[in-house]
């Protein structure tokens, strides 16, 4: 938190410290409301005019045992006066709302940063279930930050006093009053957060009148209990004009697939089995009816995609949206989309691997698995959204390309970007790419129709049932180039085989090239794919900004890759892949490119830090 | 779903496609592709609104031989795929066809949940009895004890009767046919087709190759008509060579067989069949019936009206979209809250 200069108010103890920006984080037991606090947090800061990334950390049962390490939720901000693109390495303010949630998030705590407790929570029991031998309020282990100890659970009580609620339904409006005190400290608008409790709450009116009365002590509290030295202000940031909205990467997908809906006339068929982090496309998709979009919970991942299959033979712009385990379940269907050409679309949010693995926390170790994880030769187009933005850019970018090539489409997104939030600037619809999708209606043979006939892309005809006169088949087994007819001829296999991968590279004659942020070339490139743009984008700002000879590209297009990757690889003497796996897209760039790509691998379930991208920088350009 | 006829009537040969039929020669599939045709025919559905989805085995080549469209999907999974096709194309006439391994092995899952959404199909399950096209082994309709080549010593599983899957999923038509019952089969094809929601007739078929005369007591025209009972709506149930035994409840709750004219049973003891209960208790007692100590029934065996997902999934998008209409691409994209961002800022 970089303070730049201090402004009087009028008050005598409302000092206002102009600063750059900062990193709070809410943490609190799972189901106290941290989200909520944060998502209202966000917003506000958003519509205050800053910008903003965040970072949701949430375990994955859905209440843990009150109190326990286990059971520790927060939600982390960022928010600047200036361009940001990662929510934070460290935190200038922590809220931590009981012992557990002090021990696991202390040690990402600046020292002399502002630490908000609440005392009540530190009783004996408290202490012990979070493993404390002694009481860190008491015990001088906290003298190193600035500690703001404050009676929550009274202050939350007397708030509400007299609107009748029972202690339970009172103690859970208390996160509201920690959040008025956040605002107070960092001189957010409340009327967002108003409006919101207003239309939750609506019809509840003494849940209603609760929330917003200790949600406005608490900004009282901070205005007059003299426990804050100052307040702080973040100017708004200088930022595009144009209309904006708050998005969280799971948002934008479900905008990109529905746009592409309405671009290309298609109606929408998303089918999905409930899986952590995906469920909620799902959810946003199903309350898009009154747009025409159909949703299809169906029993399992592998019906969700056959589903989609038998809605993209009957014309429809199908989706399958899913997670790490879910995909490898969809995989054998897949194939069957490889061989039929069908267009769909699959949304693959990775997830902490293998198996059930971390299912709440993020990874990009699913690269692989996306493309050759199939039977047999069976290309396919993959892409990457680099920010919780970029999910929307790359959505539309899989329907156009799914629809354009009678290809599946694989977009991998991650559990950071999918709950990760950021402000997105509305596009105007005119600015949206055009999506041509059209049926074949007349016989394309003197002799009918032939479903395996080419166009220059090398894609095949799309037919829907319904068509008089062109009646065909499609399936698994392998079919006659031209007539689309079963054939087992070895010769036509070869053929066919190269056919579809042919089909797939060609895709790159379609794609934007690679594009190089610096200079364009140097001692350094560091390349990176998806959700870690953000860490990677501000590392090398910071090494170029100390006069270091390093690049920045980001691949958004994973198969097949820019015509020019390999020429921009060839402009660097070292290359440096940063993945948050043990180096999926090195082992891909290291075979096709035949260069000594050096990896940065961490697979913690958490993003890059900052810190860790650039020691990664200077290491390599020592080496 | 399109019924009506066309200008020019089209015969059982105009459903066929070009390709060579290349099931064994003598196998059961021969009939059933033969008398699907004529239902077709006789119902004049234009080809290119009938779409016929298979999984994996040697009945699902059966979307090949028909000139509609079709898709020969993966292993067990075709239930799904028409119930995607389906509910994005109400305008079609969309049938499954599986076989015992396809759709009680692999594809179980995806049979009871087709059913029990009632998407508007018809799903065909070729019986066997016997894994064909992996060269024979038993099958999840197999009998126990049975000896094939991944069970020399005999199969130690208690096979599974479709129709009991069926009804168990709530199935509002059930209905059970054999291969060599040419017209009885495409009697029951065809009603099946017509049906709204989700229709599952089983059929008997003889695998000449690996399992062959699984079915003979039910085809042999020596002894078929005591080992088989034909199912009509109203009509007492009776069978037997002369035609004088019959079905009646016990006071156990329990069908058993009787005589007309011994032991003072006459026709009206007999229990009448009703395939238009509500209630699927008696479909279950039919269906639950099995040879040799009980003749089995063929024919309807239930056929009530249930909500049908795919319409009431469409009927959901109708009235959202009248209660809010004008949901275009700019109202989608500016949904919820925003704010502006001016130039002078």
């Amino acid at each position: 938190m970089s303070s730049m200069e201090t402004v009087d108010t009028a008050g005598p103890q409302r000092k206002v410290e102009v600063i750059e920006g900062a990193t709070v984080r809410f943490a609190g037991d799972s189901g106290d409301g941290m989200q909520v606090m944060g998502a209202q947090f966000s917003t506000s800061s958003v519509i205050h005019g800053n910008d903003i990334a965040t970072l949701p950390d949430f375990p994955a049962e859905i209440r843990a045992p009150a109190g326990t390490l286990a059971g520790v939720s927060g939600f982390q901000i960022n928010f600047s006066s200036q361009e940001i693109y990662t929510p934070g390495d460290g935190i200038d303010t922590l809220f931590a709302m009981n012992p557990a949630a002090l021990k696991v998030n202390l040690a990402d705590l600046y020292e002399g940063g502002l630490l908000v407790v609440n005392s009540e929570a530190f009783t004996d029991d408290g202490l012990e279930k979070a493993g404390y031998k002694t009481n860190p309020l008491e015990d001088g282990s906290l003298n190193n930050y600035r500690v703001v100890s404050i009676p929550l659970t009274r202050l939350n009580r007397d708030a509400v006093e007299g609107l009748g609620l029972d202690r339970k339904a009172a103690d859970r409006c208390k996160n509201f009053y920690t959040l008025g005190l956040a605002y107070w400290i960092y001189n957010r608008p409340i009327e967002p957060t108003v409006k919101w409790i207003e239309k939750k709450f609506a019809g509840k009116s003494d849940l209603m009148e609760a929330n917003l009365r200790t949600f406005r002590a608490g900004w009282n509290y901070g205005e007059t209990a003299e426990l804050f030295t100052s307040a702080y202000h973040v100017e708004k940031a200088d930022i595009q004009p144009g209309v904006y909205r708050k998005i969280t990467g799971n948002s934008a997908l479900v905008l990109g697939v529905a746009a592409a809906s309405k671009l290309s006339g298609k109606d929408l068929f998303y089918a999905s089995y409930p899986i952590t982090p995906a469920s909620d496309i799902l959810h946003e998709v199903s309350a898009l009816k009154n747009h025409g979009m159909m949703t299809f919970q169906a029993e399992d991942e592998i019906a969700a995609i056959c589903a989609a299959l038998g809605a993209a033979f009957g014309g429809s712009l199908a989706v399958t949206g899913t997670s790490g385990p879910g995909l490898a379940l969809k995989m054998e269907a897949i194939g069957l989309g490889i061989m039929t050409e069908l267009p769909v679309i699959i949304i693959n949010v990775q997830r902490g691997g293998p198996s059930t693995g971390l299912p709440t926390k993020t990874e990009q170790a699913d690269l692989l698995q996306a493309w050759g994880g199939r039977n047999g030769e069976s290309p396919l187009a993959i892409v990457a959204p680099a920010t919780p933005s970029d999910c929307f850019t790359m959505a539309l970018e899989a329907c156009r390309i799914a629809l354009k090539f009678m290809t599946p489409v694989i977009i991998l997104s991650d559990g950071y970007l999918a709950n990760g939030a950021e402000p997105w600037r509305i596009p105007e619809v005119d600015d949206l790419p055009a999506i041509d999708a059209p049926f074949c209606t007349k016989p394309n043979a003197e002799d009918g129709f032939n479903p395996y006939t080419r166009d220059e892309r090398l894609a095949r005809p799309w037919a829907v049932p319904g068509t008089p006169g062109l009646q065909h088949r499609i399936g698994g087994l392998e079919k006659q180039h031209i007539t689309g007819n079963v054939s087992y001829d070895p010769k036509n296999h070869d053929f066919m085989v190269k056919l579809r991968q042919d089909k797939i590279d060609g895709i790159a004659n379609d794609i934007p090239p690679l594009k190089v942020f610096g200079d364009e070339s140097g001692d350094l490139l560091v390349l990176g794919w998806g959700g870690t743009y953000g860490s990677i984008t501000t590392a090398v700002e910071r090494a170029r900004k100390a006069g270091k000879k390093v690049s920045q590209a980001h691949l958004r297009y994973l198969n097949p890759f820019p015509k020019n990757l390999g020429e921009v690889l060839s402009r660097f003497k070292k290359v440096l892949i940063p993945e948050l796996n043990l180096g999926q897209l090195r082992t891909l760039i290291r075979a096709k490119y035949l260069i000594d790509a050096k990896g940065l691998n961490k697979v913690q379930g958490r993003p890059f830090q900052v810190a860790e991208v650039l020691e990664a920088i200077d290491k390599a350009l020592e080496d | 779903m399109a019924l009506a006829p066309q200008d020019s009537k089209l015969t059982v040969k105009d459903y066929g496609s070009s390709q060579d039929v290349r099931w064994c020669p003598g196998c059961g599939d021969y009939s059933i592709l033969a008398q699907m045709k004529k239902a077709l025919a006789n119902m004049q559905l234009p080809k290119e609104n009938v779409v016929f989805i298979s999984g994996i085995g040697c009945s699902s080549r059966f979307p090949y031989y028909m000139d509609t469209y079709g898709m020969h999907s993966i292993h067990g999974r075709a239930p799904a795929f028409a119930t995607g096709l389906k509910t994005v194309r109400p305008d079609l006439h969309v049938f499954v066809i599986t076989g015992d391994g396809d759709a009680l092995s692999i594809g179980g899952n995806h049979l009871i949940h087709a059913i029990r959404r009632n998407v508007n199909i018809t799903i065909l399950l070729f019986n066997n009895r016997i894994y064909g096209l992996t060269k024979g082994q038993y099958s999840p309709t197999s009998e126990c004890g049975k000896k094939t080549k991944s069970t020399p010593f005999g199969s130690v599983d208690n096979p599974l009767h479709p129709l009991l899957v069926a009804l168990g999923s709530e199935a509002g038509f059930v209905a059970r046919s054999v291969d060599v019952h040419t017209k009885h089969l495409a009697e029951t094809l065809e009603a099946a087709a017509r049906h709204q929601g989700t229709s599952f007739v089983e059929i008997y078929q003889n695998c000449n190759i690996f399992n062959d005369g699984a079915w003979e007591w039910a085809t042999d025209r020596k002894i078929k008509s005591d080992n088989l009972i034909e199912l009509e709506h109203g009509q007492p149930l009776r069978f037997g060579s002369n035609n004088d035994k019959g079905l009646r409840v016990n006071s156990n709750l329990e069908l058993e067989v009787v005589t007309i004219g011994e032991n003072g049973v006459s026709e009206s003891d007999l229990l009448v069949h009703n395939s238009q209960r509500k209630d699927p208790a008696l479909a279950y007692m039919l269906a639950n019936m099995h040879h040799p100590e009980f003749p089995e029934p063929v024919g309807i065996f239930r056929q009530v009206q249930r909500p049908i997902y795919d319409d009431d999934v469409r009927e959901q998008v109708r009235k959202a979209r009248e209660a809010r209409p004008g949901g275009d691409l700019k109202s989608l994209l500016h949904a919820g809250e925003t704010w502006t961002v001016s130039a002078s800022n």
